[in-house]
């Protein structure tokens, strides 16, 4: 966004065509407004849901672990992941050049638009993706109405 | 480990300078590069990536590592919190890299992509004869 680069600079100093719209930005009263690339609403992991007739899907990208690593706990109508992502030590006289990658604790839970079967859902990983198939309840399930 | 909390970062999407020949967004994957005496290791978050989609690219002195991403989403989406599109990060490198010997691998979306440094600029140890 071209906006963001001036996000450190007094008002003043914001030339340009974009001066009116890194205004309006900051008096939206962006939290991250000093650090671009980190969300201000969010939560770790980001996570799309999706829906087809018959399930719910989460997924959620957690590259670098293992599975049994997370830890997911489902009800009828949310679920949680939560783990803890570490980034391996490299040994001894390693010096680092770039460091993006992040470490640390992590637990989210999801409310989910309709109500599941918590006993019938499954989750797979594999390369660092996590999706977990959460099966619909009957009363969320879409029903056809004919019309008479 | 201290459990602090990680943070979340948006996924950076490419600003490219050029035209990729793929359509769909591109993302720029993050990396930890880290070196020791004998070689240079990246390391970079691809998570949807698996082996055979990791194309690494050596051109005058421009090491291009690109990720396509497998899999369909399933269903119709409800909530979208990221996008999903290949990656690709592109690093120069000097000639302290012995381009002949890189090696890559892939594990759990991480490519893994170590560069020996070529000999020459290996310190040596230069043994003092007396006279």
């Amino acid at each position: 966004m071209p906006g963001t680069r001036f996000s450190n600079y007094p008002d003043w100093g914001v030339w340009g065509p974009f001066r009116g719209l890194e205004r309006l930005r900051r008096a939206m009263g962006s939290v991250a407004a000093g650090s671009p690339g980190y969300s201000t609403a969010g939560v770790f992991p980001l996570t799309n849901v999706s829906e087809d007739q018959d399930n719910y899907y989460v997924r959620a990208e957690l590259p670098g672990m293992t599975a049994d690593q997370i830890d997911i706990t489902a009800t009828v109508d949310k679920v949680s992941i939560s783990g803890e992502r570490a980034i391996s030590e490299e040994g001894e006289g390693v010096v680092y050049h770039r460091r993006e990658r992040d470490s640390g604790t992590f637990s989210r839970m999801i409310g989910l638009p309709g109500s599941v079967d918590p006993d019938k859902v499954e989750a797979s990983f594999g390369n660092g993706m996590l999706t977990i198939k959460l099966p619909k309840s009957e009363a969320s399930k879409p029903k056809q109405i004919t019309v008479n | 480990m201290d459990g602090k909390d990680i943070q979340v970062q948006d996924k950076k999407e490419l600003e490219s300078s050029g035209e990729m020949t793929r359509e769909g967004a591109f993302f720029v994957p993050n990396v930890d590069i880290f070196e020791d005496e004998n070689q240079l290791v990246l390391l970079a978050d691809m998570p949807g990536v698996d082996k055979d989609g990791v194309d690494i690219h050596l051109e005058e002195g421009q090491l291009r590592i690109q990720g396509k991403v497998s899999g369909e989403v399933p269903g119709e989406y409800v909530i979208s919190e990221y996008s999903v599109g290949d990656y690709t990060r592109t690093f120069t490198l000097s000639n302290v890299i012995d381009q002949e010997k890189i090696q890559a691998s892939m594990k759990n979306g991480v490519l893994r992509v170590v560069l020996p440094k070529s000999d020459i600029s290996k310190p040596r140890k230069i043994a003092v004869k007396s006279e």
